[in-house]
């Protein structure tokens, strides 16, 4: 399968008055081409960064961005203008992602006119064309988006980011404003587009059974570092890192008859300022050692799944 | 069931919002009953009325625009609608607290956690100064915080501590009924897992009864003993927690079901419940969910349906709940 | 086939107009009563000073000492002052002075206020710090006091007062741009127009500047009552608009040795000064409402 995008050692940090913030460190991952790569990870772990960061919202401290085997870590801009042709971000709330004072034709619209490869016929042609397709009856062209509900507002997110015809798009939460009905409704959207135009999806999110359903690879975050990822069907059979373990099991499921063990952790997420070399779980874990204190390596523990735990197979065995 | 075991119980609710323009029908028509020390369960979408039910139990509705229609709120078979404001005061606090949803905003930033509890604890109790900082120290170290931290402010606290807080604040007088409104849906799994643990625990040694509103079913079926799914300011479906997570009998609660990822089964499609939530200010006649039911007929569109029983204590209110005997339209 | 199905759909649904903004708000203002009732004061007054000129009896500078101190009777509606000028004509000729000097430094103050407020919101940095702190400096001095010594500084005349009144007005106005900004610049929607290759300029003009322009309207609308208020003050101490020119304050200011005895004189000017405030105070609350695209309904 080939990659569409392959993330290496990428860090970004923040200066605030009360240090330097780790909201990305040193994460390598590999996302193939017409797959979803699921980003998992509780507040605070930078899986919201991390997708900025590859869309060019943010741009990262260190490492490097491969896409389509081009090195886009830096970008002059007219490259950038190409790049957001083939990536592109759906955010997270419906509600401050859309101008507000502006109708959803307008919204959809504006990347199209800022491309410069349509005229305001051809744009106005291709908006009708993207409303259809994510569902937005033509009735609603000139609402604008306080007239509209949740839902709704997303399918317009998810048309503007639609709108330039890109290969990769970042879906930071894009269901998690949302209720469970129009969730799903949102989430069967995204995989119809995904398999009629052969999408790359980057997933972000908090809720474990939506990156389940959706995603093909799963990449767990904890404090900005990578913590493990392998495929979907692999992560949920059988976790090595004693937090990813934690983090499944602390789903609260609706089957009342198969209670899991739970893994109760203690403490809290510590905060990514001026963290100490080592494994950052490492205060919460309850396997943590001596070891766990110096800096962790990615290890492949089984073909294609990769673990940041020294303890990994110790543990599992 | 017979009256006396019912320690809440609420018959025929309706709550309206009135302004100017329109009214929004928030709560039609809600009854249940529960027992003492059940947790019960109530589900739905934003804008179903399931805090609208909850502020009325503990008579903080924002009247106006808020207008309690009718209905009665039996708490151990006094009904709190008719009590005087000075005597609901006594009540509030001691017999029903609530804990809000967002912990960041129910807390006060310019006092201290340990005043917070205190301040509860001090008002509905004559006990002196110390025993009050006791008692607050207590509670404090029943949901896990160390005592040193009493003098802190809530500002230097993480979002599942300060959860925490307002828990111990809720059940620092040891209220007899519980209302937690979505408790949990602002933290992390994790953090989310240790406090429906505390909240659990809480339940189980101090019997208390509690009241669980939440759009989340995974919650539900860790915590409840019994629920009831609120759509459109009705209750559509309750029975115990067997009774609706394993023979869900409201289409409504089917396609709830289907539109959930799950964790433990792979499926291509979620079945997703079409169409949106209806217009409260404008609900649709007959079965408020026929508009978005698959299995919707003309009775459906003109008829409303009864809350029946389908099997002992698990009620459903649509037309096709049982045999199509008796479930004809009285109109 | 399919394809002239969907030009068709295509033009019909071309064919709906956008809502013009301007005429929403419009209407959503026309559901509230206080600023309708607010608004045709304002354009009464407004009117009252274009056409001074054809709707005043006499000239607002004849002096007919004969006639000084007259009470209303139907030759003076509002009857004289001390030195016989009809108060009707000098009211209306009054509302031209007072208009002009209050929307002038309110659009003074708009211009640069919104200029400088944009910078520092949306550059933030040392640029924000800078700008912040010479508001503040402007700020601390009591308002009465730095408009008086502007005044002072640059010398009677109506132009110097919008001056004086406007430099005063900028630190506010920048301020009040400045955090609506803030505000708007963590919303989500700039990114995705960063997204989808809109500029600077074009972010700032086509995004922020619409979101942000609501408060500054309403404040701004308030603001000319406001304004009218501080040039009557400056006028009443002497060192606003000078003798004859019939601005409010001035008349007021005129009116002062006579009280007792011939109210007519200090209560007309009042009146009018009242009249303009509060109707201005309520069409920026209707304002307020009207523009905010939450509570359209």
């Amino acid at each position: 399968m080939p990659k569409l995008v392959e993330i290496k050692n990428l860090k970004k940090y923040f200066k605030t008055s009360r240090g330097m913030v780790h909201a990305v460190d040193g994460v390598t991952l590999d996302i193939k081409q017409g797959k979803t790569m699921g980003i998992v990870g509780e507040s605070g772990c930078g899986k919201s960064t991390l997708g900025r960061i590859l869309v060019h919202l943010e741009e990262s401290t260190g490492g490097q961005i491969i896409f389509n085997n081009e090195d886009v870590t830096q970008l002059k801009k007219n490259d950038m203008k190409k790049f957001r042709e083939h990536a592109q971000i759906i955010f997270q709330d419906p509600y401050s992602s859309l101008d507000p004072r502006y109708t959803v034709e307008d919204s959809i619209k504006e990347s199209l006119m800022m491309s410069g490869k349509y005229n305001r016929a051809k744009a106005l042609e291709k908006t009708q064309e993207l409303m259809d397709l994510v569902g937005i009856a033509p009735r609603l062209r000139l609402a604008y988006p306080h007239e509209l509900d949740g839902g709704r507002r997303q399918r317009v997110g998810i048309a503007r980011a639609l709108a330039l015809d890109p290969e990769f798009i970042v879906c930071d939460e894009p269901v998690s404003a949302l209720d469970v009905s129009i969730q799903a409704q949102i989430l069967n959207l995204l995989k119809k587009l995904q398999q009629e135009q052969n999408l790359t999806y980057m997933f972000i999110t908090h809720d474990l059974s939506v990156v389940k359903h959706i995603s093909d690879d799963i990449c767990v975050m904890y404090l900005g570092q990578l913590v493990e990822t392998c495929s979907s069907k692999e992560l949920f059979h059988r976790q090595y890192h004693p937090y990813t373990k934690a983090l499944l099991s602390a789903i609260p499921s609706v089957n009342i008859r198969h209670k899991m063990n739970r893994i109760v952790l203690k403490g809290e997420i510590t905060s990514p300022i001026n963290p100490k070399p080592g494994c950052r779980f490492a205060a919460r874990c309850n396997y943590a050692c001596e070891k766990c204190h110096e800096p962790q390596k990615l290890m492949e523990v089984s073909p294609d799944h990769f673990v940041s735990c020294c303890r990994a197979k110790e543990i599992n065995n | 069931m017979d009256e006396k075991k019912a320690f809440l119980q609420i018959k025929n609710l309706n709550v309206e919002y009135v302004t100017k323009e329109e009214t929004v029908h928030a709560v039609n028509g809600v009854s249940f009953k529960l027992e003492k020390g059940k947790v019960l369960g109530l589900v739905g979408e934003t804008g179903a009325g399931k805090t609208t039910i909850a502020r009325a139990i503990l008579r903080v509705l924002q009247e106006p625009p808020a207008v309690l229609k009718e209905g009665e709120i039996l708490l151990a078979g006094k009904n709190l609608l008719e009590l005087p404001e000075e005597k609901i005061c006594h009540v509030r606090g001691k017999k029903i607290t609530m804990i809000f949803q967002d912990p960041m905003t129910s807390l006060n930033p310019v006092m201290s956690v340990g005043s917070q509890i205190a301040e509860v604890i001090a008002l509905h109790n004559k006990i002196s100064k110390n025993e009050v900082r006791k008692k607050a120290e207590e509670m404090l170290e029943t949901v896990g915080i160390p005592a040193e931290r009493y003098d802190e402010f809530p500002h230097q606290f993480s979002g599942g501590m300060k959860q925490r807080v307002v828990i111990a604040i809720a059940l620092a007088c040891n209220p007899a009924l519980l209302l937690a409104d979505e408790p949990t849906t602002a933290l992390d799994v994790t953090i989310q897992a240790q406090v429906l643990e505390l909240m659990k625990k809480l339940n189980r040694e101090n019997n208390t009864t509690t009241i669980l509103i939440t759009h989340d079913l995974g919650v539900v079926a860790e915590m409840c003993d019994e629920v009831a799914i609120v759509y459109a300011g009705e209750i559509v479906e309750s029975g115990s927690l067997e009774d609706v997570f394993e023979n869900p009998s409201h289409p409504y609660t089917v396609g709830l079901f289907g539109a959930l990822p799950k964790i433990r089964e792979d499926v291509e499609w979620l079945s997703p419940i079409e169409g949106m939530p209806p217009d409260p200010t404008d609900l649709p006649k007959g079965c408020k969910f026929h508009p978005r039911c698959p299995k919707a007929t003309e009775q459906c569109r003109s008829c409303q349906p009864d809350l029946k029983e389908i099997t002992q204590g698990h009620k459903c209110r649509c037309h096709f709940a049982e045999e199509k005997e008796g479930s004809g339209c009285p109109n | 086939m399919t394809d002239t199905m969907n030009i068709k759909k295509i033009e019909e649904t071309m064919k709906a107009k956008k809502k013009s903004q301007v005429l929403e708000v419009m209407k959503r203002l026309s559901y509230n009563k206080g600023a309708v009732v607010g608004g045709i004061l304002f354009l009464l007054v407004l009117l009252a000073a274009v056409f001074a000129p054809l709707l005043a009896p006499f000239d607002y500078a004849e002096i007919n000492i004969q006639d000084r101190c007259m009470s209303p009777c139907l030759a003076h509606l509002f009857g004289t002052d001390q030195m016989g000028r009809d108060i009707l004509s000098r009211a209306l000729y009054g509302a031209r002075y007072s208009m002009i000097i209050g929307i002038g430094s309110v659009v003074f103050s708009a211009v640069f206020g919104i200029i400088i407020g944009a910078i520092a919101g949306y550059y933030g940095g040392w640029l924000d710090n800078f700008i912040m702190r010479l508001c503040d400096i402007i700020q601390s001095i009591p308002g009465l006091i730095l408009n008086i010594a502007l005044a002072c500084a640059l010398g009677p005349g109506i132009f110097n007062i919008i001056l004086a009144l406007g430099i005063e007005g900028i630190a506010g106005t920048a301020r009040l741009m400045r955090s609506s900004i803030l505000n708007v610049r963590k919303m989500e929607y700039l990114d995705a127009a960063r997204t989808s290759n809109c500029g600077n300029y074009r972010i700032i003009l086509k995004h922020v500047f619409p979101n942000t322009f609501a408060p500054i309207l309403v404040q701004s609308t308030m603001g000319v009552g406001s304004r009218i208020m501080l040039a009557a003050s400056m006028s009443y101490v002497g060192i606003g608009v000078q003798p004859p020119t019939p601005e409010w304050g001035a008349m007021l200011a005129d009116s002062r040795d006579f009280l007792m005895e011939y109210p007519y004189m200090c209560l007309i000017p009042g009146i009018c000064i009242m009249v303009v405030v509060l109707a201005l105070n309520l069409l920026g609350d209707g304002l307020r409402d009207a523009l905010d695209p939450k509570l359209k309904k």
